[in-house]
């Protein structure tokens, strides 16, 4: 056969791995609304610039009639492209072909793409739609799952793994998600749980459908295992494009900088934000969009503990990560969900080289039996540690109120933060007025005539030398008082100068964080 | 939670459809979340009911009402994740009542047996 001839006869292979599982199973994907795995990555990459490999890989299954199946990629569509010319790898789980279901060599294609990530220092990005273990081949699956977790957590830390749920992710496989630093999920697309419905009505009696289990809203809101949530599985890509923008490529550079941008000063205004009565609340993001560049903000986890909000944004360019107190929700306080958000993302931000911004304004945490019993301590005490250990430039500007262990928590001088900023309307004390007044006054006010007066005399005492930023600026735990509408200013320079900082850590293999 | 929509300016927010939430006796207006609002009031366990940890069968009784029990004592067992589970005694005690009978399918709010 000529060069012609075998060129044709490559194409005619192809074409028949092209299909998939065929035009019927494509129309049954389709008609629940979802995009079939080549789809999903042509939408993603930018055009024209998806190379695949391993069209050819077949399965390896030899039970239960499998040799005489032929799957077309064993289910998965693995290579590589570009994102807004990012270069990543990327892998597509195919619904299509035997319900997307995880052999050996489905695996293989898996742990290769992965390796190749590895070495080529990019981010990977595994589009999840699977049935789970093809339990045709055995254990073979379960080693199959086995090998991609252990890459999942070698990685981690090293190049930006993106996990996108765009079906069913049940079992076992759920855990390459969890592994991995970002969660996509689709409304009513997405499922994660590790027993579906089926088994929890036969275990336990209870009935509850796979959406309200384990559903895209669940994991955004309730369970905080999805970090994005989005309406569509177009609109899950713009996320996507969007928060690979704010990251660099591996642990070893920083974020792609870009042209410096202004805040849109007429649609958010620091000083109109404040109210004036410090027992009412303000949405934080208006103040974060006021000092960012372009007012563009990406918020992360945004449905789940929304009392604290973490996201990338820019200051001149240079990406940065923003941990805020959200007044609007829960008065802003700390609680176990709130830690746990606040800490693994400050831990992202430290592996990845980007600069932290922190926004203080929180009364405390939050009381209450559920919230000791259900481990506040240990959940709380995880944000001190992300903060301590992270050696990325930290800056904290602290807006309103921060009182005792929240002051500290909140990346205060003594966890290290390099500049520390408190606006003119910061109270700092190791409790609010109410509090302090009841306990430091306490033998006054039972002598006096009218208690109640003496307790109102006493708040209003304490108020004024201790409700503010000049205490803590006389012992220099403040930097800087700044007024507010300067704050860009001061952040930009800031972050200007910590561009080379270096800061030395004792040599262990690595800590204990209160996991 | 639902998306909370963005408010730019303090004087847009409708802070009539806030709560209170009280923090070391400062009350501040905010929004409470669902998941807050919702949780159930403290209850004390009292260890003299004796539940199932796990939903599952009644195998085998041990005990009927005004039995002697000593702490350890095996009470129930019951069928569970493939497994014969038991259940033993807190304390030492007399049984107050046995609320299940052998083969009933139990859940975790169910009790099956008080002490005395």
């Amino acid at each position: 056969m000529s060069v012609k001839q075998k060129t044709i006869d490559l194409r005619k292979r192809m074409q028949e791995a092209l299909q998939g599982g065929g035009s019927k199973a494509i129309e049954k994907q389709k008609a629940t609304g979802k995009l079939t795995a080549r789809e999903r990555i042509v939408t993603l990459l930018d055009p024209n610039s998806f190379f695949e490999y391993d069209l050819f890989v077949e399965h390896s299954g030899k039970d239960f009639d499998m040799d005489k199946k032929y799957l077309p990629g064993d289910g998965v569509l693995t290579g590589t492209g570009t994102i807004n010319g990012h270069p990543i790898c990327i892998y597509a789980q195919d619904f299509t072909v035997a319900g997307g279901s995880l052999g050996y060599m489905h695996a293989k294609k898996i742990t290769k793409i992965m390796d190749h990530a590895m070495k080529l220092k990019v981010p990977i990005i595994g589009i999840n739609d699977s049935g789970g273990a093809r339990i045709q081949e055995g254990v073979n699956s379960l080693a199959g799952y086995g090998e991609i977790f252990y890459r999942n957590t070698l990685a981690s830390g090293v190049i930006p793994q993106i996990s996108v749920i765009l079906g069913p992710c049940a079992g076992g496989a759920v855990y390459s998600p969890a592994l991995t630093d970002f969660v996509f999920v689709v409304d009513k697309i997405s499922k994660m749980f590790i027993t579906g419905p089926e088994v929890i009505k036969t275990v336990l009696g209870e009935e509850i459908s796979m959406e309200e289990l384990g559903g895209a809203r669940v994991q955004a809101e309730l369970t905080g295992n999805a970090h994005f949530f989005a309406l569509s599985e177009d609109e899950c890509f713009d996320q996507i494009k969007k928060l690979v923008s704010f990251i660099p490529w591996n642990n070893t550079k920083k974020a792609e900088a870009f042209p410096k941008k202004s805040p849109k000063t007429k649609s958010y205004k620091i000083d109109s934000v404040f109210p004036t009565n410090p027992q009412l609340p303000y949405d934080v993001r208006s103040i974060i969009k006021a000092i960012s560049d372009d007012s563009d903000f990406l918020e992360i986890h945004e449905r789940w503990a929304a009392n604290i909000v973490v996201g990338f944004a820019r200051l001149n360019g240079q990406s940065v990560g923003f941990v805020a107190n959200q007044p609007l929700v829960l008065a802003g306080v700390l609680d176990v969900d709130s830690s746990d958000k606040a800490a693994r993302f400050i831990r992202y931000c430290n592996a990845f080289n980007i600069p932290l911004v922190t926004l203080v304004d929180l009364p405390g945490y939050l009381p209450g039996i559920d919230q000791e019993h259900a481990g506040v301590i240990r959940h709380g005490a995880k944000i001190l540690y992300a903060y301590s250990e992270a050696t990325v430039p930290k800056i904290t500007v602290i807006l309103r109120k921060a009182y005792g262990g929240g002051y500290i928590a909140m990346c205060s001088n003594h966890l290290r933060a390099d500049f520390v900023f408190a606006w003119p309307t910061a109270e700092i004390a190791v409790m609010g007025p109410e509090g302090a007044a009841n306990i430091i006054f306490r033998s006054e006010i039972l002598a006096a005539e009218n208690p109640e007066e003496m307790r109102k005399k006493k708040i209003a005492e304490y108020k004024k030398k201790f409700a503010n930023p000049y205490v803590a600026a006389a012992y220099g735990y403040v930097d800087a008082v700044i007024d507010p509408s300067e704050t860009r200013h001061f952040l930009i320079h800031a972050l200007d100068i910590s561009k080379d900082k270096q800061e030395a850590r004792p040599y262990k293999k690595h800590g204990i964080p209160p996991f | 939670m639902e998306e909370i929509e963005e408010k730019t300016n303090s004087e847009e927010i409708d802070y009539s459809k806030f709560q209170d939430i009280n923090i070391d006796n400062i009350l501040y207006s905010t929004i409470i979340p669902k998941k807050n609002q919702e949780r159930k009031p403290y209850k004390a366990i009292d260890p003299r009911e004796i539940y199932v940890f796990i939903p599952g069968t009644i195998l085998k009784i041990f005990v009927k009402k005004k039995d002697k029990v000593k702490k350890g004592e095996k009470l129930i067992t019951f069928q569970a994740m493939k497994m014969d589970n038991v259940l033993l005694a807190p304390m030492d005690g007399v049984i107050e009542n046995v609320f299940v009978k052998e083969g009933e399918n139990v859940n975790k709010s169910q009790i099956l047996i008080k002490i005395k």
